[in-house]
């Protein structure tokens, strides 16, 4: 054969070959080690909880948690499709209507992290204090000299349906719609905590915060702590089992496994173990 | 060894050969004569099958090994060597033999010492050299040639001319469109003069220029219609 | 850690580009010599497709993957494979409709010596190809940089997951959302000199390629 032809013929040859070692690469890697896939949220993943408390399980039973980091309305979605094998979120309502629909085990609780409102040091409006219907309510009445702005994450997220219900609480159906002659600014932003506390940092505005993410962020500018310790602010996380009925493929055994380790003292000592600056986070509380 | 019967070419609206009758003899070396846009390219592409044109071509089955060599010959970016495996592995030559044909072709254009370099940075009266050495590898039965030397300096000319004598010789039968009266004369058996896409003049060479034919013809030899002899 | 999103990027994009090549050049050579009705409707969709959104390409592979999706079975959803799919899909028509044109324009000068000598059209088709090897080295190239970029498709079928699914793209999104900018601007710097190292290696072989032949050995 000739020069230029096996020139050719080599050329064929290596792309063979490297499509073969990518190949080999790429797929087994999903099939070696024991895991389950877990929907959870982003406030959860950015709150640091996850880099603790998993290896902690992954000493305990070998299996590997893989947390897809999304809003609670798209972690209970994924539950639906059986993309994942177990749902770790804080939306107790949500979670029982999945439960009662049928795409869940029965759900536990597992533990409680706080919101807290964030606003700037100079407090316009005036709101701190230990009650959030209150300060909630002195902000859509804001007759401040300059216009007071709250960020909302808008994105269907637990934080996002906590918030909704404390405007409830203080009468106020739908906070995006103005009232004449209040200079209270709604900004709906569709993100998660990171960008919101983002915005209201460059807008020294108000914002309902996770106290995880929170302690989390560094890019803080004026803003500051001004309502907590409201037991209304308290957050319920549960974990709930993908209902193996409806999706014969997810790994039920070894996501059982996880929702027992959680809800077992040794789970729940990992949880309360876990500190941001020596401050707990999370408030381990499962049932016996 | 190759007929043609009745071949129209349209490009469009423009008749690019008209009625074209064409009967190709074993060992014949025939040049095909006009000015540009006669039609001489069209009527090559139709015999050797390389267009589509309205009438019959029937093909002698000793004459179904055929190449045609460009104007610009075109070499791909391999060396002179490769270029000539190419050739050779597209004509379907036996594996074992494509080494000696490849040597053999290469010294007769005296190419050899070459093989190594980059075909398309030989000059360009090398390079057509280089078009003839890998048809001519192929032991093809029929040969066209598409105005071969009309780029090439004098030297180079007379190096190309000097192989086409040779095949000739050698008993390939050659086509050979050309805008040189004089390279026609020294080298054709037979002219086929072309005139706006027709045939107008079919004849043995010496016939051919020393009879009288029509006024557009005698003008054209000469060269009164824009054209050169050498 | 930097370097593990770094080398899964790089694993994910190459792998995608090696496959979509394999596909796609034979795909664009058999499409420059086809004819078949219908032919122009085909490259007019192949052209579409250059702008497919990387997102929209996300969404599609991730409702064939998911497991209430007809491709459930394979188990592959959030793991580096169906990022490699989703990639290979977005450049595929990339790489198809580039080395499509460089063939036609190729063939235009050699298709008729090519065929005289006995080529037959996919044969004309691919020894081009071979011929204009730099210029395909270029569409090749060009193509890893839009894979590399890309953060759409490989989010929504990776699901970002740390350690595992985690390429330098999303990470610089992650970390922009959670404000630690410093580590995003770090990827983000990588990210650029990467796709630098890629417009580079284009220059280089576009030279090769229109350069003194006796230097692109």
């Amino acid at each position: 054969m000739g020069h230029g032809m096996k020139h050719f013929a080599g050329r064929r040859a290596a792309i063979a070959w490297l499509l073969a070692g990518l190949g080999a690469v790429a797929l087994p890697a999903a099939a070696q080690d024991k895991f389950i896939v877990m929907a959870s949220t982003t406030s959860t993943e950015q709150s640091g909880l996850f880099p603790h408390l998993l290896p902690a399980f992954k000493k305990a039973s070998g299996i590997d948690v893989r947390v897809v980091a999304v809003g609670t309305g798209q972690a209970l979605d994924m539950g639906r499709r059986g993309d994942a094998d177990i749902l770790f979120v804080h939306d107790t309502v949500a979670e029982e209507k999945f439960v009662a629909e049928g795409f869940g085990l029965p759900r536990r609780g597992v533990m409680y992290n706080d919101f807290v409102l964030i606003g700037p040091a100079s407090d316009p409006a005036g709101v701190k204090g230990r009650d959030i219907v209150a300060a909630l309510s002195k902000l859509a009445a804001s007759n401040a000299a300059a216009p007071v702005a709250f960020v909302s994450r808008a994105d269907k997220s637990g934080t996002h349906a906590a918030e909704l219900r404390y405007w409830k609480s203080a009468g106020i159906d739908d906070p995006a719609v103005k009232v004449a002659g209040k200079l209270f600014d709604y900004r709906a932003c569709g993100c998660s905590m990171g960008p919101a506390l983002n915005i209201a940092a460059s807008l020294e505005a108000y914002v309902l915060a996770d106290r995880g993410t929170w302690l989390s962020f560094k890019n803080r500018g004026n803003l500051t702590v001004l309502v907590e310790g409201d037991k209304r602010l308290f957050n319920q996380y549960g974990v709930i089992v993908v209902n193996p009925a409806r999706h014969p493929q997810t790994k039920t055994a070894l996501a059982q496994a996880f929702s027992d380790w959680v809800v077992s003292a040794d789970g729940q000592a990992t949880i309360a173990a876990y500190k941001i600056g020596g401050e707990q986070l999370f408030f381990p509380n499962a049932a016996r | 060894m190759l007929s043609l019967d009745n071949a129209s070419v349209r490009y469009g609206s423009v008749a690019a050969l008209s009625d074209a009758n064409l009967r190709i003899e074993r060992g014949d070396f025939v040049a095909l004569i006009g000015a540009n846009g006669s039609g001489k390219t069209t009527l090559l592409q139709a015999l050797h099958g390389l267009v589509a044109h309205t009438g019959v071509r029937t093909v002698a089955k000793e004459a179904a090994a055929q190449v045609m060599v460009f104007q610009r010959p075109f070499m791909l970016r391999l060396s002179v060597w490769n270029n000539l495996r190419v050739a050779l592995w597209l004509a379907g030559a036996p594996p074992a033999e494509r080494a000696a044909r490849a040597t053999e072709a290469l010294h007769r254009a005296g190419l050899f010492e070459l093989r190594g370099r980059q075909a398309r940075a030989l000059s360009g009266g090398q390079q057509q050299r280089l078009a003839l050495a890998r048809a001519w590898a192929t032991r093809p039965a029929l040969l066209f040639l598409d105005e071969p030397t009309a780029n090439l300096d004098p030297s180079a000319k007379r190096e190309v001319e000097a192989m086409l004598a040779r095949f000739k010789l050698e008993g390939m039968t050659l086509v050979m469109s050309t805008h040189n009266l004089g390279q026609a004369k020294r080298l054709a058996t037979r002219v086929v003069y072309l005139d706006r896409g027709r045939i107008r003049a079919d004849l043995a060479t010496d016939a051919f220029f020393a009879r009288h034919l029509d006024a557009r013809t005698d003008l054209f030899l000469k060269g009164e219609l824009p054209w050169d002899m050498e | 850690m930097l370097w593990r999103t770094v080398g899964l990027s790089l694993a994910v994009s190459l792998s995608a580009c090696a496959i979509a090549a394999g596909f796609g050049l034979a795909f664009g050579a058999w499409l420059a010599v086809a004819r078949f009705p219908g032919r122009r409707v085909l490259l007019a969709v192949l052209n579409t497709l250059l702008a497919l959104p990387s997102v929209v390409v996300g969404l599609v592979v991730y409702l064939l993957l998911s497991r209430s999706g007809p491709l459930g079975s394979w188990g592959i959803l959030f793991t580096p494979s169906a990022m490699v799919i989703a990639q290979t899909i977005l450049v595929l028509p990339v790489i198809a409709a580039l080395s499509r044109q460089l063939v036609h324009d190729s063939l235009r000068d050699g298709g008729d010596q090519l065929r005289s000598m006995g080529a037959r059209p996919f044969t004309t088709a691919v020894l081009m190809l071979l011929h204009e090897r730099w210029a395909v080295a270029t569409v090749v190239l060009t193509a890893f940089g839009r894979a590399v970029s890309e953060v759409g498709a490989v989010m929504i079928v990776g699901g970002n997951i740390d350690g595992v699914t985690r390429v330098i793209t999303t990470t610089i999104a992650l970390e922009t959302s959670k404000g630690d900018l410093p580590l995003a601007l770090a990827l983000g710097i990588v990210l650029l000199a990467l796709v630098g190292l890629i417009n580079a290696g284009i220059a280089v072989a576009q030279r090769a390629q229109g350069g003194n032949p006796a230097a692109a050995r």
